[in-house]
């Protein structure tokens, strides 16, 4: 019996541990545990009578966030669309004659999103954020596909200070180059030839 | 006219029987999910009706008016036949439980049982072996993996344990002097068995628990390893028989055990039958209990307590019991 034991990486039982008697304390011991159980409170927490505020970087409804100063963030790169392994995201990009670029349209199938996050994680400027609001269920799948306009917020989201063209070195009407944050004045590239 | 009277009674006997049991398991049903939910800290059903008491029947509902799905590889005769075995053995096992002594209506002497058969306890042993075959037939029935696993699994265990429950009552037997339920009532009018017999009460406990397939014995649908065990491919009322009969059969455990070893319906104060119910009814609590805190055995476990322990042991007990009945002249 003994040879063929197959090895696990248990402990061996102490002779108080293997006895009879500790078995028979173990089986007490849990009747006894589940028994005062009865007299606890249950610790469920009703659902839609009692709301959990949940997590911040919870995962749920995805809103397109603004910049700082209001404006839209998104540039359309189509980064959030390639990521999602669903294909919910798709958009039409566009560039404003202030030399910033925009999703013309942007959609979101929320009948189809799995709520992953990678699009969030993709995003390049901040965009693109989950929320914690969970509770957006509807009798009609149609109604679940969200615009642009139904996905815009007003707010910076989980990033309040991000700014990408402040970043970016993109000639916008705001900034020039070398305006942007971080970002030496222009070089003349023919003063530093040897 | 008697024979017409006497036809009468039995069939109002029978209706009374039969709708009580199916009222009591699907309220055990609840009982169980509640009495579970608090032994885990949860709350348990408290949505339909004030707390879920309507649970019940918002789930017969559920299951009759659910789709019937009989898989194209299934044998089908076989595979609708399962259920109503498994449901109707637990049933008919109620026939030989006397629920209390004889009364007097209209003048009449009326036994408070369905049928006091003179070999009650064989039939009761005859019904659950007939219950395996629901278990072992769905399961294969089904033609699935798992519930062929499931439905062996049942059918070796159930076996198994048939011989521990047959060995652990002889001793009672031997007692009372009587195969009849009614007979073993009333041997106990003075001590219950529990007294004079425990070992053979704790087999019989615990060897009854395997036969109704409960944790720590739910092996034959263990969850967790086999989908659902015997009744993966069920549905609807089908699966609602089967469930139906774990619950009957949970009330037919609560009443043997009443009947054989706690003095069935004698008890102080209280009527008769409100003492059967409530001794039923602590069983079932009981069983919930357990429930509520063993994991399940292993099956080498499950056969080695089987073979090993339960079986030798009501052996020896029969033999104790049968030397003192001989040698100190009891009972």
């Amino acid at each position: 019996m003994s040879e063929n034991k197959i090895k696990t990486d248990e402990k061996p039982l102490k002779p108080a541990e293997s006895s009879g008697w500790s078995a028979l304390k173990a089986l007490v011991e849990g009747f006894a545990t589940t028994a005062k159980h009865l007299a606890r409170k249950p610790v469920t927490e009703s659902y839609p009578e009692f709301k959990r505020q949940l997590p911040e970087r919870s995962r749920a409804r995805i809103v397109l966030t603004r910049d700082p100063d209001g404006r839209e963030r998104c540039v359309a790169c189509y980064l959030c669309s390639a990521v999602c392994p669903v294909s919910c995201i798709s958009m039409q990009s566009a560039e404003q004659p202030d030399g910033r670029r925009y999703a013309r349209w942007f959609r979101i199938n929320f009948g189809r999103c799995i709520y992953c996050g990678l699009c969030e994680e993709a995003c390049p400027t901040s965009a693109i954020q989950l929320t914690p609001d969970f509770e957006n269920i509807q009798r009609d799948i149609l109604t679940l596909v969200f615009e642009k306009k139904d996905l815009l917020v007003d707010g910076c989201g989980k990033d309040p200070s991000y700014n990408f063209y402040e970043h970016a070195g993109v000639t916008t009407d705001e900034r020039g180059k070398g305006e942007h944050a971080n970002e030496a004045p222009p070089v003349n590239v023919k003063s530093n030839l040897p | 006219m008697n024979y017409l009277l006497g036809l009468i009674v039995l069939l109002i006997k029978i209706a009374v029987m039969l709708g009580g049991l199916l009222l009591v398991a699907s309220y055990l049903v609840w009982l169980e999910r509640k009495l579970l939910a608090r032994l885990q800290i949860r709350l348990g059903p408290n949505r339909a009706g004030i707390f879920g008491l309507l649970q019940p029947i918002a789930d017969a509902i559920k299951l009759l008016t659910k789709e019937e799905i009989v898989p194209t590889a299934a044998d089908g005769f076989i595979f609708r036949l399962a259920p109503a075995v498994v449901a109707v053995t637990a049933m008919m096992m109620f026939a030989v439980v006397p629920l209390g002594p004889d009364i007097r209506l209209f003048g009449r002497s009326v036994p408070m049982v369905i049928t006091d058969l003179n070999v009650g306890l064989l039939f009761v042993f005859a019904l659950s072996s007939l219950g395996v075959y629901g278990v072992a037939l769905g399961g294969w029935a089904s033609n699935s993996k798992f519930a062929l696993l499931g439905g062996i699994r049942g059918a070796a265990q159930m076996i198994s344990y048939e011989l521990a429950l047959g060995l652990s009552l002889v001793p009672v037997v031997m007692l009372a002097g009587s195969f009849s339920l009614t007979a073993i009532v009333d041997a106990q009018s003075g001590v219950p068995f529990i007294v004079l017999q425990p070992v053979s009460f704790a087999i019989f406990v615990i060897s009854a628990m395997a036969e109704s397939k409960r944790i720590p014995f739910d092996l034959p649908e263990a969850e967790n390893e086999l989908g659902a065990g015997f009744h993966t491919e069920y549905s609807g009322m089908r699966f609602g028989l089967f469930f139906l009969g774990e619950y009957v059969h949970i009330q037919v455990l609560g009443a043997l055990t009443a009947v054989f070893f706690l003095g069935g319906w004698h008890g102080p104060w209280l009527p008769p039958v409100v003492w059967l119910m409530l001794k039923i009814f602590i069983v079932a609590l009981i069983m919930i209990w357990i429930r509520g805190t063993l994991p399940r055995l292993r099956y080498d476990q499950l056969m080695a307590l089987g073979w090993k322990v339960l079986i030798p042991v009501s052996l020896i007990n029969i033999v104790v019991t049968g030397a003192f009945i001989q040698f100190a002249g009891f009972s």
